[in-house]
């Protein structure tokens, strides 16, 4: 990460009442950029197309159960939710977007390892006491924002969760969808119906993830959706990681 | 429309299980009745994904190439993350599962006039056509397995089988070298399917004439059904009449609707 050709100014000169123009570091690779915005409406599309096939069995046992605690359990799945029209629909739109988004996931993870980015991502033991500095400090219990490298603790741990969050769906769709073949990732994930099962309830983590990520981009720190966009980032955690 | 039929085998109280079955049906009624109007408010309430939606369950005709050649190269992936030495999962009697559905597209579940008439016919790219009684079937070799059963709706059940594998009737017939796939048809309103000849040779792909200990009865297939554990519910033709080895790819009544074609799990 770094700045830009104007960047090289001192800040506190350039900024006094904070009127002026921030200067802008370099934030996004453009690999990032992309593969961030094609994941969005990607995942969008699977998961509706996922609540059409869910529809067709909506409860996660052994026909006759017992079955696992669903709270969407026969939940009639509102038109507006599902994509496909029918079982048939929602498998072949499924089906077929899988293959980019799991595309787009490694070719963001290869971006990770390649560049070293993922030092500065993911969270490790030694990011849990920052971690507990931003709480504090969310819940207002500590005034000044703790000083931060690229994310903050508690946005690393975000990233490595949906990271996480991510392999784990593929591995369950992938043994609900060759159970017999891949017989292992099945035994892995406690049988076929509690893979389905945890392939359901990864849905529920992202759109969770999603609306946590949306407000604090927008509460929190607005300029880092503009770098998301153009990958230059003029906000006020600048700090190098 | 809906002529599909299904029954739960006794257990009540599962409220859904059999509404949104592997059938032909327009899964969104209130679109189709209430048209533009409901269109609108959806788009509204959901934007992107309705805009989407109201494109039809094949994406309309703009992406339709795009759906079936996804369709195709999944296919091509099934085929070649099927392992032909790869064997299901076994379970004991006492986990077989509570209730075990059945589905036919006949109005009622099919049943033979004159039962004693039946013959399993074998033909196509064979070196001798078989016409067989279900006796002479059975004398050939015979295999019991218990198994999960997996629907493409999602839900699972354990049940033992017990059949003749096809390797040994297609043997018995001498297929020819040039057969790449094996068509299956029945008197269950002309339902039918095409399988890859590599699934169809695996030794747990049976022509199964027992259930559960028990002769095979007619809601789950009687007399000779195929079945095999690597494969989804809907590829596992009942009523069967006649096995055809081919070199032209058959179609299946729910894939030729848009289900995978190939459907190996």
């Amino acid at each position: 990460m770094e700045p830009d050709d104007t960047g090289t100014q001192d800040q506190t000169l350039e900024l006094p009442v904070g009127e002026a123009r921030p200067a802008a570091v370099r934030r996004h690779h453009i690999i990032v950029r992309i593969t961030h915005w094609l994941t969005f409406p990607l995942i969008f599309l699977m998961i509706s197309s996922g609540l059409q096939i869910y529809r067709a069995y909506p409860r996660f046992g052994e026909r006759g159960g017992p079955y696992l605690p669903n709270a969407w359990q026969d939940a009639a799945i509102p038109a507006w939710a599902r994509l496909g029209g029918w079982l048939a629909g929602g498998l072949q739109w499924h089906f077929m977007l899988m293959w980019p988004l799991m595309a787009v996931g490694l070719l963001y993870l290869t971006y990770l390892l390649v560049s070293g980015e993922w030092r500065k991502l993911v969270f490790g033991p030694r990011d849990v006491p920052a971690a507990l500095e931003m709480m504090k400090y969310y819940l207002r219990i500590r005034r000044e924002h703790p000083p931060q490298g690229k994310h903050n603790a508690l946005q690393k741990g975000a990233y490595t969760f949906i990271i996480l969050l991510g392999t784990l769906s593929v591995l369950t769709g992938l043994a609900v969808w060759k159970p017999v073949q891949l017989s292992w990732i099945v035994f892995v994930f406690g049988g076929f119906q509690a893979a389905r099962y945890w392939h359901f309830l990864a849905v529920w983590l992202f759109v969770a993830f999603t609306a946590v990520h949306v407000t604090l981009v927008f509460a929190a720190d607005p300029a880092s959706l503009r770098a998301m966009v153009t990958g230059w980032y003029r906000g006020r955690f600048r700090g190098e990681a | 429309m809906n002529s599909h039929r299904h029954g739960d085998g006794g257990v009540t109280g599962v409220p859904g299980a059999g509404e949104d079955v592997v059938c032909r049906e327009p899964a969104d009624p209130e679109t189709r009745v209430r048209g533009g109007v409901f269109d609108r408010r959806a788009f509204l309430v959901a934007g992107m994904g309705s805009l989407l939606a109201s494109c039809g369950w094949d994406g309309g005709d703009a992406l339709k190439p795009a759906m079936q050649a996804a369709a195709g190269f999944n296919d091509q992936v099934s085929g070649l993350l099927f392992s032909d030495a790869k064997l299901a999962r076994k379970y004991g009697p006492a986990q077989r599962s509570l209730s075990f559905p059945n589905y036919f597209i006949s109005g009622m579940t099919p049943q033979l006039d004159q039962p004693e008439a039946w013959r399993l016919e074998v033909g196509g790219m064979v070196r001798s056509p078989l016409s067989m009684t279900l006796d002479e079937i059975r004398s050939l070799s015979r295999l019991t397995y218990t198994v999960k059963h997996h629907c493409v709706e999602g839900w699972s059940a354990i049940a033992t089988w017990t059949g003749t594998p096809l390797r040994a009737i297609a043997e018995h017939a001498g297929v020819a070298p040039g057969a790449r796939y094996v068509r299956f048809d029945s008197f269950d309103s002309g339902y039918y399917n095409g399988w890859d000849i590599a699934s169809a040779m695996h030794p747990e792909t049976i022509m199964a004439w027992g259930f559960n200990d028990r002769e095979l009865m007619a809601d789950h297939g009687a007399p000779l059904r195929l079945y095999a554990p690597h494969k989804l519910g809907y590829k596992l033709t009942k009523y069967v009449t006649r096995i055809t080895f081919t070199s032209d790819r058959p179609g299946g009544y729910w894939e030729d609707q848009g289900y995978p074609w190939f459907g190996g799990i």
